[in-house]
This record gives C-alpha cells, sequence and structure tokens, in this order.
C-alpha cells in the first residue's frame, strides 16, 4: 500500500511540526508514508469563502498529486473532509470532465489521520507516552463533515501517562471558520472565549484537537487570556515517546 | 437594516441579551436532545419528512391546483398572491368589506414576512396577536428575534414593565399588583385577551401545513389562543405561503411528529387545529385563503437551494446555532433568523443587496443545523453555495474587492508547488523579522506576535498569533530526505 501524507497548506506553512509529527508516527507504525512534493492546499479557503473557480487549479494540483496513492493520509479534519466532499463540487462546476474523473479518483482515499489510525491500521495504541492532563476538542468538520466519531478520544485514552479530562460543550464550534474568524470577527471572538473558558475550566494543562486551524484561533485566545494552557495537535501527542 | 457583522457587533455588546439567549437557548436544545433520543426511528423519519416536502415541491403546480379546488368544494375563497402587497390587499378588503376595524391574529410567520400587521394599521385596522409572545413582542414595539419564541431575548421583568405599561393604552390593563412570576404574566395576558376573543369578528391566521387532497389547513401551537381564533370570530383569512403544500392527509404523519420533538422538546403539541373551508353553523361562515408566494418560485428556482423550502419552521436549528446564540435574532434583519434565516432571505429576496448578501457569510459552517433539521436541510451545503452567488454577482465589478484579489492571489499560488514554496520562504522571512519585533511566546515556547496591522489586525484585535516558521513542512522534507538525513 502506498500511503501519501497530504500535509495541507496551513501545516505546511504555519505547523512543520504536526507534519514531521506524522510522518514519526506512521513509520513507527510501519508505514513508509511518502510527501508527493506537487501537492499544494485542498482548496477549501476559496470554496467556503464562495470562490469555487479561484479553488480549481488546487484541485488539479492535489488530483495531479495524490493520483497514484492507494491512501491519503491529513492531521486535518477540515482539510480532509474539503478534499472528500468539496473537491467534486468544485470540478463539476468547472465543467472539465477530466478533473471530474480524476476527483472521483483520489477523493474516496482521503482519511483524516484518527481513521486512517483507526480504521486501515486497525490501531488505537499507537505506543505513545504523554504524561499530561489533557482535554479534547472535537473540531466541527472531523465531527460532522467526516464522523470520526470517538477515534481520537479512543487514540488518546491508550497514550501511556495522559489523563484525559472532559471538556464541558465540546461538541459546540470554536467560532473558528476558516474566513468567518476575518469576516465575523468579533462573534468568532464570543464563541472562542466561550470554548477558551472551558477549556480553562478543565484545569488541563494542554488542549488536543486534529486541526492546527481551530487550534490556532483557541490557542491564540488562551494565549491573550494568559492561561498558560498549551494547545497541541493530535499527532504530535500521538508521536511522543518515553526517549 | 445594516448587514451582519455591524448588527452583530451590536448585538454583542449587550450582555443581557447574550445571557438570555445562552439560558433559553440551552433549556430548548437539551429538552429537544432528549425527546429526540427517544425516537429510534429518527433518522427514518427524517428521511420520511424530507421525502413528503420534496414529493410536494417538486410537483407543486399541480398540487396546488388541487389545493384551490378542495378548498373551493369546502366553501373557501381562494387567492392568489404573487408578493406581499397582493396579499396585503386581499387581508385589507376582507377587513373592508365587512367593516371592522380589529382583527385577532394567530401566530404567523408569513404575516410578519408580509408585514400585515402594519399594512392593516395603514387601512385603520388594528391587528391584534394573541400568541404570548407575539404579544410581548406587539406591546413592546419591538421585532420578534426567534421563530418560535420571539420574545426570546426578554426576561421576565422586562415583559412585566412592558404589561403594566401598555396594557392599557389597547384594552384590559394589567392588574396593578403584577408580578413578574410567569403564571401571573401568563394569567394577565389571558384577561387581556379574552376582551378580544369576544369581541373580534375577524381573525388572521397563517398554516403549518396545508393538505392538497382534502383542502385541509393545519396549525400546531402550544396555547390554545390560535384556536379561540379559528373558532370564536365569523370570518377567517389565513395566508399561507406556497411551500406549505403536503399532497396527502396520510403525508402529515411523519411531519407531525417531527415537528412537536424539534421545535418545542414535546413529545406531541398541545393544539393541532384543522379546519377545510366553512361547516355550516360552527365556526368562521366566511373562509379565505391567500396562497402566497413573495419569493418562493424563485427559490424553487434555485436547485441547490430549494431544499430550503422544505423548512417547516421549527427553529431547531437556531437553538443549536452558536453564532445565533450569540447575536440573537435581530442581526439578521429579519422574521427568519438563524441559520434558516441566512439562507432563506437571500433565497427569497434574492442576492446582491448588502445586508442580504452578508448572511450567508454569518456562519462558521460547523454543521450542527444539517445534524438538527428534522427535514434535512443541508444548510453549510446552501450557505456555500448562496456565498459563491453573491461573489459571482462581483465578478464583473469595475474595482474588484480586496478579498477577490486575495483570492485569486490565493488561486495563482495554490496552481503550483514551486509558487506555494516561494510564498512559504517569503513567509519564513517574515516570521524571522517578527520575532525580532514581538517578545512573546505561546505556552510550549514558540514565538507570537499581539499586534498586526491592515486586515490582518481583525484576527489580532482578541488573539495572539504565532509567527511563521522558518522553515516549512516541504522544505524541511527536501532538505533532510523526509527526516532520512
Amino acid at each position: 500500500m502506498r500511503v501519501a501524507l497530504m500535509v495541507t497548506c496551513v501545516n505546511d506553512a504555519m505547523f512543520p511540526e504536526t507534519g514531521k509529527a506524522v510522518v514519526t508516527l506512521l513509520r513507527r507504525l510501519g508505514v513508509d508514508v511518502e510527501f508527493p512534493a506537487g501537492q499544494t492546499c485542498c482548496g477549501q479557503p476559496m470554496v467556503n469563502t464562495g470562490y469555487l473557480d479561484e479553488a480549481v487549479p488546487a484541485v488539479r494540483a492535489f488530483t495531479a498529486a495524490f493520483a497514484e496513492y492507494d491512501a491519503i493520509v491529513a492531521p486535518s479534519g477540515s482539510c480532509a473532509g474539503s478534499a472528500r466532499h468539496q473537491h467534486a463540487l468544485v470540478a463539476r462546476r468547472s465543467g472539465d470532465r477530466t478533473l471530474e474523473e480524476a476527483v472521483a479518483g483520489t477523493s474516496p482515499k482521503v482519511h483524516e489521520l484518527s481513521e486512517f489510525l483507526v480504521d486501515v491500521l486497525g490501531a488505537t495504541d499507537v505506543g505513545a507516552y504523554f504524561p499530561h492532563r489533557v482535554t479534547y476538542h472535537p473540531t466541527c468538520h472531523s465531527l460532522r463533515m467526516l464522523g470520526v466519531g470517538d477515534r481520537p478520544r479512543r487514540l488518546l485514552e491508550q497514550v501511556r501517562g495522559l489523563e484525559l479530562v472532559d471538556l464541558t460543550s465540546a461538541d459546540e464550534c470554536c467560532g473558528f471558520g476558516g474566513t468567518f474568524a476575518m469576516k465575523n470577527a468579533d462573534t468568532s471572538v464570543a464563541m472562542g472565549s466561550d470554548k477558551a473558558r472551558h477549556v480553562r475550566d478543565t484545569g488541563a494543562e494542554v488542549l488536543v484537537a486534529g486541526d492546527n486551524s481551530c487550534l490556532m484561533h483557541i490557542g491564540g485566545l488562551l494565549s491573550r487570556q494568559r492561561s498558560g494552557v498549551r494547545v497541541m495537535h493530535l499527532a504530535e501527542v500521538l508521536a511522543g515517546t518515553e526517549r | 437594516m445594516p448587514a451582519f457583522p455591524d448588527a452583530a457587533r451590536a448585538a454583542l455588546a449587550d450582555t443581557q441579551l447574550r445571557h438570555n439567549l445562552a439560558h433559553a437557548t440551552r433549556t430548548i436544545r437539551d429538552k429537544r436532545a432528549g425527546v429526540v433520543a427517544e425516537v429510534p426511528e429518527w433518522e427514518e423519519l427524517r428521511l420520511a419528512g424530507a421525502a413528503v416536502k420534496d414529493r410536494a415541491l417538486h410537483d407543486l403546480e399541480a398540487q396546488l391546483l388541487r389545493l384551490e379546488e378542495t378548498l373551493v368544494a369546502h366553501g373557501a375563497t381562494v387567492h392568489w398572491a404573487r408578493d406581499a402587497a397582493e396579499a396585503n390587499a386581499v387581508v385589507v378588503d376582507v377587513a373592508r368589506a365587512h367593516g371592522v376595524d380589529e382583527v385577532v391574529k394567530v401566530k404567523s410567520m408569513a404575516t410578519q414576512e408580509i408585514g400585515l400587521n402594519e399594512a392593516l394599521a395603514e387601512a385603520g385596522v388594528a391587528a391584534w396577536e394573541t400568541d404570548l409572545a407575539e404579544l410581548i413582542v406587539q406591546l413592546g414595539d419591538d421585532l420578534p428575534s426567534h421563530i418560535l419564541v420571539p420574545a426570546i431575548h426578554r426576561n421576565r421583568a422586562e415583559i412585566r414593565e412592558i404589561f403594566l405599561r401598555r396594557m392599557a393604552q389597547v384594552g384590559r390593563p394589567a392588574p396593578t399588583d403584577l408580578t413578574d412570576e410567569p403564571a401571573v404574566l401568563a394569567e394577565a395576558a389571558r384577561e387581556h385577551l379574552r376582551e378580544k376573543f369576544l369581541r373580534a369578528t375577524m381573525a388572521v391566521s397563517g398554516a403549518n401545513f396545508a393538505v392538497a387532497e382534502t383542502g385541509t389547513l393545519v396549525v400546531l401551537e402550544s396555547e390554545g389562543n390560535g384556536r379561540m381564533c379559528l373558532t370564536l370570530p365569523e370570518v377567517l383569512v389565513s395566508v399561507v405561503g406556497i411551500e406549505k403544500v403536503v399532497p396527502t392527509w396520510a403525508e402529515l404523519d411523519p411531519l407531525l411528529r417531527l415537528l412537536p420533538r424539534s421545535s418545542t422538546g414535546e413529545r406531541m403539541n398541545p393544539y393541532t387545529s384543522t379546519w377545510s373551508g366553512v361547516s355550516s353553523g360552527d365556526g368562521p361562515q366566511e373562509v379565505h385563503v391567500v396562497l402566497l408566494d413573495n419569493g418562493r418560485t424563485r427559490a424553487l428556482a434555485d436547485a441547490v437551494g430549494r431544499q430550503a423550502l422544505r423548512c417547516i419552521r421549527c427553529s431547531a436549528c437556531l437553538n443549536v446555532c452558536p453564532v445565533y446564540e450569540r447575536v440573537g435574532g435581530h442581526a439578521y434583519g429579519s422574521v427568519y433568523p438563524g441559520p434558516i434565516g441566512a439562507i432563506l432571505n437571500p433565497l427569497l429576496r434574492g442576492t446582491g443587496d448588502p445586508q442580504t448578501d452578508s448572511l450567508p457569510f454569518a456562519s462558521s459552517l460547523c454543521g450542527a443545523c444539517f445534524e438538527a433539521c428534522p427535514v434535512r436541510i443541508d444548510i453549510p451545503e446552501v450557505l456555500v453555495h448562496l456565498r459563491s452567488r453573491v461573489v459571482d454577482g462581483h465578478r464583473g465589478d469595475r474595482v474588484p474587492k480586496p478579498e477577490a484579489l486575495a483570492m485569486r492571489a490565493a488561486s495563482y499560488v495554490f496552481g503550483d508547488h514551486r509558487r506555494l514554496a516561494a510564498v512559504e520562504r517569503t513567509s519564513g522571512l517574515a516570521g524571522r523579522v517578527l520575532r525580532k519585533l514581538g517578545r512573546k511566546t505561546l505556552p510550549g515556547g514558540r514565538p507570537a506576535v499581539e499586534h498586526l496591522p491592515g486586515p490582518a489586525a481583525a484576527w489580532t484585535g482578541a488573539r495572539d498569533l504565532a509567527t511563521p516558521p522558518e522553515e516549512s513542512f516541504r522544505t524541511w522534507w527536501d532538505r533532510t530526505d523526509g527526516g532520512r538525513r
């Protein structure tokens, strides 16, 4: 099985540690993950802002970069959801039949990280060690667009040394929402502030989620509030070991 | 009405409103979740409800003609109204023909949508709302902010004050010893309204459903005020959106099961009233039905958006929406607020106006609304579709918006990985500069900035931002052969 890492543009440019953690983790589990250099972005920033035509080049680059792989793994529920559910929309509107066919080939092979670990590799104990008090925020797109369910929690529960504490109103959106955070900044901040308060109330040292964009928003608020709570991507927690 | 972001900012500043809303929506949300969980076949029921509405919408012309035929056979007069003005004129004409100067009203979204009360007032006819929450809104000279609980933004102390101040001006005064106990407030409203029920000779209603096969209109309610209006007066006018039609009596079944659990969190609503034209010697002896378009055929012509016409006005999407919970209903600038309002208003009115154009963007696309919708309206899908309609509407602008330029640039960069790598090298450079300027670090040690200029200030107004790393993932992969060197 040839496995490709879809690192996502946000991780590539802003959070490379997450991509490195996925590589470390998958290699530890015996997967020789490859990084197709031709990849750029899933196109979601354009699609969700209404610029469907502008998303075409990104979708084209995506299908070209990932066509030959058996599985595509993304450390982001949002980007995996976009590749799985929005690419067909973009291709259809472009009127390019070749692109539509290419999308039909790549979209079903996309997995969010926890889905790949649990469903494809059959692993819930990934041999991780992380001796901290942690709370988990299920991001909206992994929760509702992909339906990853309790897979991330099952993975976290197997991490040695990790104490998992429940987050109040965990299923509620943090208010990031891509360009929503800029276009409706006040509402976005109001939503995020409530999320940050719930995180602080858990007494956790670390907030974990499967999407760095949501964490960038919640973490930015937690930092401005001088909460001392650190945010980390699920992949980085799962990549950690005792030595 | 200001565009959503501005209206939302004003609402967010009202801490009492946010408190009232958070409390009320949480209460209804929890109640709904409990009664929905009792129904093991809920998903099948949702599919059935959506299918009934779709069947009617796909065959709308035939269903409406059938409805007209059966209503007329039962002695009702049917009117067709293309827009608000035509619908209002019908109601005003009926009132004039009977020489009435007041009508009692059953809670109805359609009549609010067309501004019927204002049109009647202009014609010298007073319209009295008889639903408790609508009465509060009307007496408070206020606007409804929720589909089901129009006065959700008010607390009981405010309601007591409104009753004391206003009831005496329009009828039976509130008792002077009125307290803010809910039962006491309800009793005062009951006494106030009784006078009007007994006096009025004309009533105006909407309908939750209209059954084509039998010519039956259906209203679901909790208080019984609607039933008073539907039985006591001599003349009844029902204003019904054309999307309310249901083909057969049997097909009401899933809808009547979905609606109460989704809206009030009840297993069954206390009052379900049905009426088919005129019954000799019983109830109104003259019945008019106004079939209202007002943008519905426009919405129907939108292949993606037409699913919004399935809406049964339960308001479940409002109660789960984190945006609605924080800004309330008024920010949406319509009687249809929340997620459904964010799609229904642009669909009914058309895009192109700055206020309606702002509504499809009033969502973080979290998807909670779709999950809660009893007739499976994929609200996030329609939101994205309407965003593209708004964007497409500006493609011919002589001066493109900064956002459009940014998206075009992104499109170019994301079209080729070498271009993206070049941008990442620039951002790495910017990161190095920002790290020298900023002194803040995030927990875990990563450098961050607190203040950025230009459009980025929308972010750093309340959020710190991690500075870009010196090396992107792809550069690291190339330099180290994926960590092997």
